[in-house]
């Protein structure tokens, strides 16, 4: 797995709950290492442990941590470049949901190595979205839930999340867009972090 | 042809065209290159005197621009700021004689971007511009992370040299590990020998057959050193040719200079390098510390160091076992400011 997904759990323990409860963490995953290099590469057995060893240590679900890590990670301060590279896949909502199929593409543009899950929208009625996510890392879908949910404000759309169960290794969620212009949301000014 | 039609399409496939009369008038401008002026509208103004063009160059006329058609051109903006643009100008076709000048920001949108505060909405969906951005963005952030684990793993190399325990080119140990082992018989209060070793004459090595010869004999040098000293003896490279040899447990003087006698006399036996013999040779200064009075490593370098300086001043290739009575001497001609004072002949 990419040191960035590892790193990204880390830091939203550390952010979070504080780097006393990460120790915990590393200490009850088994670790060798206390820190994880978002640029280097690790073992996919590692995640899967690490969260299960966070939702045990933080006494919670390990699918609302992982929702949580999720609107971390567009949230932060620290992860600000995560939120505008999203933002560059759409000027509102749904545009930004249609470009969630080009998300692994787009994460290999800028990291060669790294390799997200694919994921796919398919509409449905009117402000009706399914968006199927292969879920390599069980729970998966909620991370996206996390990220949807905030970016959600972040666009100034409402919208409904549900998620819809796993079924084959795949999760579904159901987005429902009530309103694509409910409130301000937040800026995103192109030129803003270039260069 | 209807004009106005024409341009709508325009305005959605090319934001950044202009409508050009003959005369040089803009007619027309597309919706983000309009933003390029804001406080002067462009429709109305002559295009040379708001665009310059570069390259191709010398073109100061509309009759010269005419002839620049289906051309990469390349202009400047005039006022501030200076924006450099792309640009291709195609005839219409409707017979008017107009122009259509297509502008683009070509490596320059960042700046563009920043400057006009543009935003996707300003550039023609199949435009790449959004993407360029966005890579520039994602490899920047990546290049971030990058740095700052290079930064980590250069911290952690100085680190594990700084623990280092080993001579890289010899494999001996080095002069941190020696000082450790030193430390360590001082406080068990036993008895030991300090051997300082100087290799004669490998200064010629290396200044006449270079520095692979010079690495070639020094790891013959610790081969022969390992060979002829025990397997609880420390062997140490402290500096380019000089070693220390650390004896523990030494009941007997006559120990230390049949040592110190063999590994002269096989450090005397020409190393092969290339077809070309090397002969070196070596000064030993010893001192034997039996237990009794507590000295500092300091100290027992010192007096070990007055020896091999009594070696090399008595003509080298030999081993001299410290005495009080040389220290004196030493201080009469030239004081032992350690090892390695006296040059090779």
């Amino acid at each position: 797995m990419h040191g960035l997904i590892n790193r990204s759990i880390q830091s939203y323990v550390c952010n979070s709950h504080g780097n006393v409860i990460w120790g915990e963490v590393a200490e009850q995953a088994g670790l060798d290492v206390t820190e994880f290099e978002a640029m280097l590469s690790y073992d996919d057995a590692l995640t899967p442990r690490v969260l299960d060893a966070a939702a045990l240590v933080l006494r919670r679900p390990r699918d609302e941590v992982m929702e949580d890590i999720g609107a971390y990670l567009v949230s932060h301060p620290n992860f600000e470049a995560v939120r505008r590279l999203l933002r560059f896949g759409g000027v509102d909502f749904q545009d930004f949901l249609h470009s969630l199929d080009d998300l692994p593409d787009r994460a290999r543009l800028a990291v060669a190595d790294l390799h997200l899950p694919r994921i796919e929208l398919r509409s449905g009625a009117e402000g009706q979205f399914s968006l199927i996510c292969d879920a390599s890392v069980a729970g998966f879908g909620h991370v996206m839930m996390g990220i949807l949910r905030v970016m959600a404000d972040d666009y100034g759309a409402l919208a409904l999340l549900e998620h819809a169960g796993s079924k084959n290794g795949v999760e579904t969620l159901i987005i429902t867009l009530v309103a694509a212009d409910f409130s301000e949301g937040r800026q995103f000014v192109l030129g803003a972090s270039v260069g | 042809m209807n004009k106005k039609p024409q341009s709508a399409t325009l305005d959605v496939l090319c934001p950044m065209h202009l409508i050009v009369s003959p005369t040089g008038q803009i007619l027309h401008a597309g919706p983000t290159v309009a933003k390029l002026r804001k406080d002067a509208c462009l429709v109305g103004q002559r295009l040379l005197e708001v665009f310059s063009v570069k390259r191709p160059r010398a073109i100061n006329t509309m009759a010269d621009l005419h002839l620049a058609a289906n051309r990469k051109l390349h202009l400047e903006m005039s006022g501030t700021p200076r924006t450099a643009l792309k640009g291709i100008m195609v005839p219409m076709t409707d017979g008017s004689g107009d122009v259509i000048l297509n502008l683009s920001f070509g490596i320059s949108v960042i700046e563009g971007v920043r400057d006009y505060a543009l935003s996707n909405a300003d550039f023609a969906a199949t435009d790449l511009a959004i993407e360029l951005l966005y890579i520039m963005e994602a490899k920047t952030a990546a290049m971030e992370l990058s740095r700052r684990l290079n930064l980590r793993l250069q911290g952690a190399k100085t680190a594990a040299e700084e623990l280092a325990q080993t001579d890289k080119l010899t494999g001996l140990k080095n002069r941190r590990a020696m000082d450790a082992v030193l430390e360590r018989l001082l406080a068990s209060g036993g008895s030991f020998a300090v051997m300082q070793i100087d290799l004669d004459y490998f200064k010629a090595v290396n200044d006449t057959l270079g520095h692979a010869a010079g690495d070639h004999v020094l790891k013959n040098v610790a081969r022969i050193m390992i060979e002829e000293t025990r397997t609880t003896d420390t062997v140490a490279r402290v500096g380019g040719d000089e070693f220390t040899v650390i004896l523990p447990r030494i009941g007997d003087e006559e120990v230390l200079r049949g040592v110190g006698r063999r590994i002269i006399e096989r450090l005397e036996e020409p190393i092969l390098f290339e077809g070309h013999e090397c002969r070196i040779s070596a000064s030993i200064g010893t001192v034997w510390i039996q237990s009794g009075p507590t000295m500092s490593a300091d100290e027992v370098l010192s007096d070990a160091d007055v020896a091999l300086y009594a070696s090399k001043h008595a003509g080298r290739a030999q081993q001299t076992f410290y005495k009080p009575e040389l220290r004196n001497a030493a201080n009469a001609s030239v004081p032992p400011t350690g090892r390695g004072k006296v040059e090779n002949p």
